[in-house]
């Protein structure tokens, strides 16, 4: 039986209600959205109201509706007002589209009159007597920064590990990267540090940024003009929902074909049908892990067809055999068409072969992409991709092979086109440099699970359910943190010095000081000594950009929840208390690198760093902008607006790799099988693939759902996707609990007998706080430390039978048929 | 039908003179007896038209007869399922009823009977008929609104309230 709200009527918000500007903070797309608020002993009425619509009349389809999840209660000013966090019509990304994350952003904010959100962290809390102790800012940040200072004084400041985000939306904006940047690559230079999805500090796309070409360089509305959509290891229904509905389906309607390539049937490909008809959609369902080899026969025939754009070719890329030669930091070689392709160069035969698919769809799709129209006209095509090749096999030579295909057939810069990462949160990067951590960066988890590292600050990260070689981590991070409380609950009733010692004492005999900033109590928290909480778009300004590089001014319509504060402000806390310390310590030079700090709001941080590498950009300007905001770069400030760059190298200049000549360069990516150690073998010796992905229910908040009952009512178990003759083989029913193990470890979940599963393989929803995937997936990254978590292969078990909870699940497909 | 109008317009003026609480207070007003109810201020899940939807003996298993509750602008289906499911009604307890626009943006949703499924042409959105309307997959953010039915000792289904806001309307009763 499905969860009821039990609500059937909402307070109207009036004509004079307050009106901010929302940004939708959980997925890239950044859908606009209003949030208004009143106060709470008034309403509107239905002909009356903030909407100007009659609200006493049934609203007809697409029309202007408050769903109970985009409402609550929360505090403003100190007072309880109502809220409404409603679509924005009026926003060229999402035209009033609502997803099912978005529109529950109203829903998953803290709320101390409905009660909603109550796992969020309102004190910073220390490890004091055996719990976590709440307790003021002053006393929780002199902890950290005088275990922190003593350990980089006694040391050096290798000793300090750092988990950060570097993303936008969510907690996330350039307020915050630029401070924590700020604090840890400017007063510091910590180069053992990490990003909140992956064991390094690097990019995910390193081969296309070297071959010149910016992951995101096209504009939303390419989808619309294009003749042929080509994705590759994504699921965009679910994971960009409105960029789907609101860009894709309307490029379809226009004409659009769309190739598919996925181990994988998905609901994207499923809707691609529905909409375009399956004549033209093309479905690849590769073998895993084989993508570059397809692309490989594509770039390969579509050369040799002469369908090259050969203007674009001899002005856009570099003419003259090897740019950039294969070594530690590039995996691949780099140059000229030619000197690529001598590298590349695939059949189709040699292809279908190594992918599991026909030479004949390969063509198809390689026409689909290239071949040129009756009239002698090129077809444009939009290449998008994701994590199934970002965190897939050999991540740096396939990408590449995918930007040959792009390069070769001009489909950068101009309508219609682009090669593109999806994205997964929207971006809000904006720091110093970063060039002291290396390439290949440290492979941080390692580095711990090796011993390394003193003191572990980390920032909404929580590798416990995002990381590989979970099951390694989590023990040895738990072991080594349980030394430091150890030391912390010996040391009870002594002063503060006496505290510090036996921490440092405890660091010094292979313990780890945990400090973790975060919203809610993560499970790496569990490991931490002082907990420090932050608060998150809607209770601060935040901007960021989203997938078509649309800066958005997303703004604070609600308190900080209890003490929390804006992460920008936690990092000038720590400086400033570090800077103190130091001095105490009567090291002032080192101390003098902790000033600058002096901020009273994010705005201030704003200034201080995205402001003064991009002048034209103010919080007002911003505002102003709305919800449509302005694409990046901003070029200038006229009439009003800020100007932006609807999409990048429309003058076919490539300059991201940094060179001067403007020409973009080819990748030579060879194939080579199973790249990063031990997936080759552990293929041979399992029966399942694990594959990993998401689901639009709870992409990018699953941390906010655990205690939601709509949620956990649908799903409250993570789902594992199965043929049901693979179930039926290991006596496995829909909703039992399932163990999937291999050497790494074991996670578990939800049977779900799934048609279109291809046998031998299972999809496991990924970050689940209720089983991480990660357990499964081995250390394997490759040569720039990118993880390969979507490969993995376990043996699956029954460990349970249905409980009640997975009895009452719907577990029909997933798939939309029309009627 | 007198007696309903009344209802009916006895939740409008409540509602126009403000329900704040209602929202918050759902569940626990829904629990609230009927005879508290009438002199209660906005008692939200309980100011609800009955509508006589027909008998079961008109119903033929998996063929829905559309409806509309609780007044014209709000179409829905009567559906016999054919298998005992939990809130169904009816001696076989295979008797439910739903809203059909979409709780994401208002289609109206078609039926699927190879599934028994409540299916959305704009957006691809589905719910399970026989699991209580939960969203099968799909953007909205509740699971589709069930008729609360009653069948009195003739067989004739009433529809007597609903679990959850209606797509297009700021309370169920306008």
């Amino acid at each position: 039986m499905a969860y009821k709200r039990q609500i059937d009527r909402l307070p109207i918000p009036p004509k004079d209600a307050t009106v901010h500007n929302v940004t939708c903070h959980y997925c890239i797309v950044g859908c606009g959205y209003k949030a208004y608020t009143w106060p709470r002993n008034e309403q509107g009425t239905s002909k009356d109201n903030a909407f100007g619509i009659d609200l006493g009349e049934q609203q007809p389809a697409d029309g202007t509706w408050v769903a109970p999840s985009m409402y609550n209660v929360v505090r403003q000013n100190g007072k309880d007002v109502h809220l409404v966090v409603a679509p924005d019509h009026g926003c060229v990304v999402n035209s009033g589209l609502g997803s099912i994350r978005g529109a529950r952003m109203a829903e998953n904010r803290p709320s101390y009159v409905t009660g909603t959100q109550q796992q969020r962290l309102g004190d910073p809390l220390v490890w004091r007597n055996g719990v976590w102790q709440p307790t003021s800012w002053d006393d929780a940040l002199d902890l950290v920064a005088r275990v922190t200072a003593r350990v980089v004084t006694q040391g050096s400041e290798d000793d300090l590990v750092v988990s950060m985000f570097d993303h936008g939306g969510s907690a996330g904006g350039y307020e915050n990267t630029w401070a924590t940047g700020k604090l840890y690559f400017e007063s510091m230079k910590v180069k053992n540090c990490r990003i909140h999805n992956r064991p390094a500090y690097n990019s995910e796309v390193h081969s296309t940024r070297d071959m010149g070409v910016d992951e995101l360089n096209y504009a939303y509305k390419d989808y619309e003009a294009t003749d042929t959509i080509f994705m590759i290891g994504a699921n965009s229904l679910e994971t960009q929902t409105n960029l789907f509905l609101n860009h894709m389906v309307p490029g379809m309607r226009n004409g659009a074909k769309f190739i598919a390539v996925d181990p994988r049937r998905t609901v994207t490909v499923n809707a691609a049908e529905q909409v375009a008809g399956k004549a033209n959609v093309l479905h690849l369902p590769i073998n895993e892990g084989t993508d570059m080899a397809l692309f490989n026969a594509l770039f390969t025939y579509i050369v040799d067809k002469g369908w090259g754009d050969k203007n674009f070719i001899a002005k856009s890329t570099f003419q003259n055999g090897e740019a950039q030669a294969l070594d530690d930091g590039h995996p691949a070689g780099l140059g000229s068409l030619k000197y690529a392709l001598d590298t590349c160069r695939t059949s189709l035969a040699d292809a279908a072969k190594i992918c599991g698919v026909s030479k004949g769809d390969i063509a198809k799709a390689a026409e689909w992409i290239a071949k040129p129209k009756s009239d002698g006209s090129r077809r444009k095509c939009v290449t998008a991709y994701e994590k199934g090749i970002i965190w897939g096999n050999d991540n740096y030579r396939t990408i590449g092979a995918l930007v040959n295909i792009a390069l070769a057939t001009g489909n950068i810069g101009r309508e219609g086109s682009g090669v593109c990462r999806l994205g997964g949160h929207q971006e809000g990067y904006y720091r110093p440099s970063d060039a002291h951590v290396g390439r290949p960066a440290e492979y941080i988890d390692q580095l711990l699970i090796r011993g390394g590292g003193k003191v572990h600050h980390v920032w909404a990260c929580d590798h416990h359910k995002t990381t590989l070689n979970a099951s390694a981590f989590k023990r040895v991070h738990k072991r080594r943190s349980d030394m430091v409380k150890e030391a912390i609950d010996a040391a009870a009733g002594g002063s503060r010095e006496q505290l510090v010692d036996a921490i440092v004492s405890a660091v010094n005999a292979g313990g780890l000081f945990v400090v973790d900033m975060d919203i809610i109590h993560s499970q790496i928290g569990q490991n931490a000594h002082v907990i420090l909480p932050a608060c998150e778009a809607s209770e601060m300004n935040l901007t960021s950009m989203n997938g078509e590089r649309r800066l958005r001014l997303s703004e604070r319509y609600m308190d900080p929840h209890g003490n929390s504060k804006p992460d920008c402000l936690i990092a000038a806390g720590i400086a400033q208390n570090m800077e103190r310390v130091l001095r105490d310590m009567g090291k002032g030079a080192y101390a003098d690198q902790f000033k600058g700090y002096n901020w009273k709001s994010e705005e201030d941080a704003f200034m201080d760093g995205y402001h003064k590498g991009n002048p034209d950009v103010t919080y007002d300007r911003l505002r102003a902008m709305g919800n449509n905001g302005v694409q990046e770069p901003v070029v200038g400030f006229k009439n009003g607006k800020l100007v932006g760059t609807e999409r990048l190298y429309t003058d076919g200049r490539f300059t991201r790799h940094g060179r001067k000549d403007g020409k973009a360069l080819f990748c030579a990516a060879k194939w080579r099988g199973w790249q990063a150690p031990g997936k080759a073998r552990e293929k041979a010796n399992h029966k399942f693939w694990i594959n990993n992905v998401r689901a639009n229910i709870f992409w990018q908040n699953q941390f906010l759902d655990q205690k939601n009952d709509f949620i956990q009512d649908r799903f409250p178990y993570p789902f594992i996707e199965m043929n049901a003759k693979d179930m039926a083989d290991l006596g496995i029913g829909a909703g039992d609990l399932i163990e999937i193990a291999n050497e790494n470890g074991a996670t578990q979940g939800m049977a779900y007998p799934t048609d279109t599963a291809k046998r031998g393989q299972v999809a496991m929803v990924f970050g689940s706080p209720a089983g991480s995937q990660g357990n499964v997936v081995n250390p394997g990254v490759n040569e720039l430390v990118l993880p390969n978590y979507k490969h993995a292969w376990g043996n699956i078990r029954k460990i349970a039978n249905a409980t009640p909870q997975s009895k009452a699940v719907s577990f029909k497909s997933k798939e939309y048929k029309a009627t | 039908m007198k007696k309903c109008n009344r209802r009916v317009e006895l939740g409008r003026r409540q509602f126009l003179r403000g329900s704040a609480v209602a929202a918050v207070g759902g569940a626990a007003a829904a629990v609230v007896p009927a005879g508290a109810a009438q002199a209660a201020p906005a008692p939200a899940q309980v100011d609800y038209p009955g509508k006589n939807l027909g008998n079961v003996s008109a119903l033929k298993v998996n063929e829905p007869v559309d409806i509309n509750y609780p007044d014209a602008d709000s179409p829905g289906i009567l559906l016999k399922l054919g298998q005992a499911v939990e809130g169904g009604v009816g001696p076989d307890r295979d008797i439910v009823a739903y809203s059909v626009l979409c709780p994401h943006k208002g289609w109206q949703l078609a039926y699927d009977k190879s599934d028994k499924s409540l299916n959305c042409s704009g957006h691809f959105s589905r719910f399970d008929c026989e699991s209580g309307g939960q969203q099968i997959w799909g953007h909205a953010t509740q699971n589709l609104p069930q008729f609360t039915l009653r069948v009195d000792n003739k067989g004739d289904i009433y529809a007597e309230g609903a679990s959850d806001l209606i797509f297009g309307r700021p309370s169920n009763v306008l």
